[in-house]
Formats: structure tokens, sequence, C-alpha cells
């Protein structure tokens, strides 16, 4: 870098340097976030759902922030990761490794099966393609009773200690069991941060910014998408297994369409297409969710109210706002 | 196979299409509203769900069936049109993403306050009596209510096919789907226009929720499955066609009918398997145009 362009930077004003700062370091920043988060927030079961949705709404941001592309199934790629952990906890008594690489292979492999239908339709197509597709997936696994216990869900994925190299985890323990999610979450963060700063992650954004110019640069668009798709198929799938680990049940309504709703509302909210929008979205969402079912239980008006005010009023989401002000 | 014997494939058959014609005049509504706002209403099984609410409410009032049939529709489009002056018209030139995301959130908001209104319980929704029993139609008897499902379906779709092919609004209405811009440039206040399509569109769904109340009772939840089932029909017939939205219905009603009279366990997974098989074969579907959602 010339002398000239480090002095710009540095005439700049300070909001452009946090910012920047911020960008640079997002992915340890976010992790020390989550390392201290248990020490401010009262309840720890919250907290663990706080992260859980917030890996969820990070791999689906990258499909509607990044690559621009409005999916309403990613109910079945989070609920199949989470059904295919709890699977092979209860049926085939595998450790929770291998559970939990299970649940995300079983993201993968759905998204790549909706992927490969979804991504011939394009625009508008999507979103509708992705939810009927997603809808297909929740009657299957409903009517698998056998394997999923159906209306009931899947019950009995008990995992009290984990096992690290001798060394005994108690998963019962509250804030054992929140470091241990957070692990796991922290290193999808560190994975997200990397895959975004490739030259991968700069091709997702050329098909969201102009698919026509990045054709012509030669990238291939179609399996762009794909690949994209799947990658965050990878992470729901994660967190669908972190989900199942945490309740030791898999309801059936983690693949119903109202939980790939409540995923495009976490990353509209936080801010689609940002780095921290996801998490912050599912920390103010579960938060608000708790303080409002106290006093009432029709949540759903709330959560409904609040969409609409977002899409009329906030479209840039919280932290989308924030940087908004930020970079100016 | 003696009970599967070719009058019980009729009859089913024709189940099908009494399915179907709830399925077509849900999608034509939809894809009216998209071929003209390129709006997708994902509140649209919400304005459905209202329809069949709002004639179990009249009725309880003492009003019959037939009043129904006319004031569900005009209240219903009444509904649709003030959400679409107040909410969905700040939306338009933001991108295709936005109305769609509201709608949705929408439709929470109107399924929350039917809950609160009629309970989170379903209701069963009475036959008229004229229309209970069933009628000889040569191949068996049918039930009397199907047919007339059938039969206002077939109404409805003359009503609207003479609106927009013989009158001059409808011929403005044609001209919008096409090319908003030169419209307006005509001089045609083009958000009127899409006022008023909105305002069919729901009313159209609303009436599909009230024909389907006799058939399946009433419940806050019935608009989010029909949802799901009519994106299977519109992304099958082609989005924005109305010819495609009638065949495609029917076709799916036929689908489901008949996958439940041989394997019910897979009625639900059939129509998304015909879903995937189109989108492979003919991604724009069966008259969608090629190039309307690039």
């Amino acid at each position: 870098m010339t002398e000239a362009t480090e002095s710009i930077k540095q005439s700049q004003t300070s909001a452009v340097g946090w910012y920047e700062f911020a960008t640079r370091h997002r992915a340890s920043l976010a992790a020390a976030a989550i390392l201290i988060f248990p020490l401010i927030m009262p309840f720890t079961a919250l907290a663990v759902n706080i992260l859980i949705y917030g890996l969820y709404a990070l791999g689906f941001n990258l499909v509607f922030g990044y690559l621009g592309l409005l999916s309403f199934g990613h109910a079945a790629l989070f609920g199949t990761g989470a059904y295919l952990c709890g699977i092979a906890v209860v049926h085939f008594d595998w450790p929770w490794y291998a559970a939990i690489a299970a649940g995300v292979f079983g993201g993968l492999l759905i998204a790549l099966l909706i992927g490969v239908l979804a991504i011939r339709t394009r625009g508008i197509y999507f979103a509708m393609v992705t939810m009927a597709l997603s809808q297909c997936i929740y009657y299957v696994f409903y009517q698998a009773v056998d394997w999923t216990g159906g209306e009931n869900g899947l019950r009995g994925i008990n995992v009290r200690t984990i096992d690290l190299f001798g060394l005994q985890i108690d998963f019962i323990n509250p804030l054992v069991r929140y470091y241990a999610i957070a692990a796991f979450v922290i290193a999808a963060l560190f994975v997200m941060s990397r895959i975004l700063a490739s030259p991968f992650g700069a091709a997702i954004e050329a098909v969201r910014e102009n698919e026509m110019r990045a054709r012509a640069s030669g990238y291939d668009v179609t399996l762009t998408r794909l690949l994209t798709f799947v990658l965050s198929g990878g992470f729901c799938g994660l967190a669908g297994a972190l989900q199942a680990l945490h309740l030791s049940i898999v309801p059936i309504e983690m693949l119903h369409y109202e939980t790939s709703g409540l995923v495009v509302m976490i990353a509209l909210l936080g801010g689609m297409g940002t780095f921290f929008g996801p998490m912050i979205g599912a920390a103010v969402y579960l938060v608000l969710e708790n303080l409002v079912s106290v006093w009432t239980v029709h949540w759903q008006l709330i959560v409904g109210a609040i969409f609409i005010a977002c899409v009329l009023f906030f479209p840039a989401g919280i932290w989308g706002t924030l940087i908004g002000r930020g970079r100016r | 196979m003696a009970g599967l014997s070719f009058d019980l494939i009729a009859l089913q058959l024709f189940a099908g299409l009494a399915l179907g014609a709830i399925y077509v005049l849900f999608a034509i509504g939809l894809s009216l509203i998209f071929g003209m706002l390129t709006v997708v209403n994902f509140a649209h099984g919400a304005f459905y769900m209202v329809g069949a609410y709002v004639g179990l409410y009249l009725i309880s009032l003492g009003g019959n069936f037939w009043l129904c049939l006319v004031a569900v529709p005009l209240l219903i489009g009444l509904f649709g049109m003030a959400v679409e002056r107040v909410l969905i018209r700040p939306l338009y030139g933001r991108g295709i993403d936005y109305p769609l995301l509201l709608t949705f959130g929408l439709s929470y908001v109107m399924v929350e306050c039917v809950r609160i209104a009629f309970g989170k319980t379903g209701y069963p929704f009475d036959t008229p009596e004229v229309l209970q029993g069933a009628v000889d139609i040569g191949v068996g008897y049918f039930p009397l209510y199907r047919l007339f499902v059938i039969g206002a379906t077939a109404v409805v779709l003359l009503v609207l096919w003479l609106f927009l092919e013989k009158t001059s609004f409808g011929l403005i209405v044609r001209a919008g789907a096409r090319d908003p811009q030169i419209v307006r440039v005509l001089g045609v206040d083009v958000s009127r226009v899409w006022l008023i399509v909105f305002g069919i569109g729901t009313a159209i769904a609303g009436f599909a929720g009230l024909l389907a109340a006799p058939l399946q009772g009433v419940i806050p939840e019935m608009g989010g499955t029909i949802l799901a089932e009519a994106f299977v029909v519109t992304v099958v017939g082609g989005m924005g066609s109305i010819g495609g939205a009638v065949l495609a219905g029917l076709l799916v009603g036929v689908v489901v009918s008949m996958t439940s009279l041989f394997a019910p366990e897979m009625a639900k997974v059939s129509i998304f398997a015909l879903m995937a098989i189109v989108l492979i074969v003919r991604p724009q579907g069966f008259f969608g145009r090629a190039g309307l959602l690039s």
C-alpha cells in the first residue's frame, strides 16, 4: 500500500476505523462476544438457544444475504440435521461426535437434494419451490414413525457426558453445555468468515450483484448457487444437530415451514448480508420472545407485527442500520 | 383387487376434481396477483382461512350459506384492497422479496387474530341442507356438495374470463401484466388497477376458503397447508398463467385423490414429486413464459 492511500485512510473518520477493525477481526470478535455472553445473560438455556438459532441464521444468511436468494425451506436443512443426529444417537448408539457429523451430513445432503431442484428456477420461484420441497421433507419425516417418532417427535437423545480424549465433560451442567456448544458455533463462525473472505466468497457476492456480469467473467453461476446452498445446509445441519443434543428431543415442528419463516425473520431483524447480523437477530428475537411471552400467549401477533415493521421501515436490520451509520 | 372397480376409480377422479377446484381458485388468485403486481402473496392462505371464518361467523349470526357466497368474497376483497393500499403499495420498486416478506408477516398477524377471536381449536362447518346427500352421476353416488364446488368454480372461472377478455378494464389488466410502464404512459392509473386486482385475487381466496370449509372444517392453520400446495400448482402450471393454474390445479387434485386411493401414505408427498418432475423436465411450468421470472 502506498503512502498516499495510507494517509487517505487515516484522514477518514474514526467511525470507519472501527468498522474496518470489526470487519477484519469479525470471527474473533464474535467468538469473544459468545464467550462472555453467558456472564451477562441471566438464563443459560436462553443463551444456548441464541447460539443455536444464531448459527442456523448464519447458515441461512449465506444464501439470503450473500447469495441473494430467498429460501423459505431452510427448516428442512435444520430439521434434517437434527433428525439425523438424533437417529444416530437413539437408533445406532453413535458417540456424540459421530452424531454431530451425521447431522452436518444430513444438512448437506438435503441441501443438495433441494438445491438441485430449486436452483433450476430463478427469482421469486426459488422461495416457493424451497418452501414446497421442505413441506415434502416434513411429510416424509412425519410418516416415517418408526425412525422419527412421527407427530410425537424423536425422543430420548440423551447425551449426558461428552468424552473428549479421556476428558469427561458434564453435558448436564448448563454453563458447561453452553461452552461445549459455543465451541462448535465459534468454529463455524471462523469457517464462515474464511468462506466469505475466499475467492469463492467473492464469487457468491458477484452472482448476487450481477448475474450476467458474473457469468461473463467466467463464473459458473448455477454451480456457485448450488455450492453455496449446500454449504448453507452444512451450517444449518450443524445447528440442527446441536439443537437435538441440547433439547434431547427433536420435535416435528423443527421441520415446519414456520421454522423456515423464523430464520428469515431473524436474518432480516439482525441485518441480512452482514456477518454479525444473524447472531444479533437471534439474540434480539429470542430475548424479545421470552419477555413478551411472559404477559401474552399471542406472541405470534407481535412477531408478525415486528416482521411487517422491519420490512417497511428497517429493511437493513439492526446491524445493517448500525454499519450504515458507521460507514458514513 | 375387487374393491378397485372402474366405478370407484371414476368416483375418486371426481373427488379429485372437486379438491382440484379449490386449488384452482386459490392458485388463480395467487397467479393473478403475481402476474399483475409481481407480488407473491404469502398471506394468500390467511385470506383463504379468514374467508372460511367470516362465513362461519355470518352463519352463526343467522345468515345462510348463499348469502355468505356473496358477502364473504366482498368483505375479504375489501380487506385485501385495504392491505394493498396501506402495506404493500409502499414496497413497489423495492425488490421482489419485500412484498413477499411483508405478506408472510401479515399471515402471522391474521392467523393469530383469528386465534384470539375464535380460539385455537377448529370448528366443523355444516354443509348447507340443500346440498347434503349424494346424486347418481352414472358411475355411482357422488356427494352433491362436491359437485356444487366444481360448478361454483366453473362459474367463477367463466366470470373471471369474461371480465378479463371482454371488458375494457380487463384489457387494461392484461396490458398491465405485460408492460405496466407503457400502460402508465398511455394515461392509465396503474396503481388503481393493481388495487382492484389485489382485491379480486384475495376475494377469490376468501371464496375458496368458504367453499372448502364444509369439506374439511375450519381451523386457523388451514391456510398454511394449502399455500405450500398452491405453490406446487403455480410451479406446475406456470406462474402468472391463469390457464396453467386451472390445468395444474385440477391435475394436482386428481393426483392427490388417486394416490390416497392407491397409496394413502404417499398422498401428501405425491404432489411434491409431481413438482420435482415438472421442475426437471420443464422448469417454467406448463404455460409459464420462460423469460418472465429471470
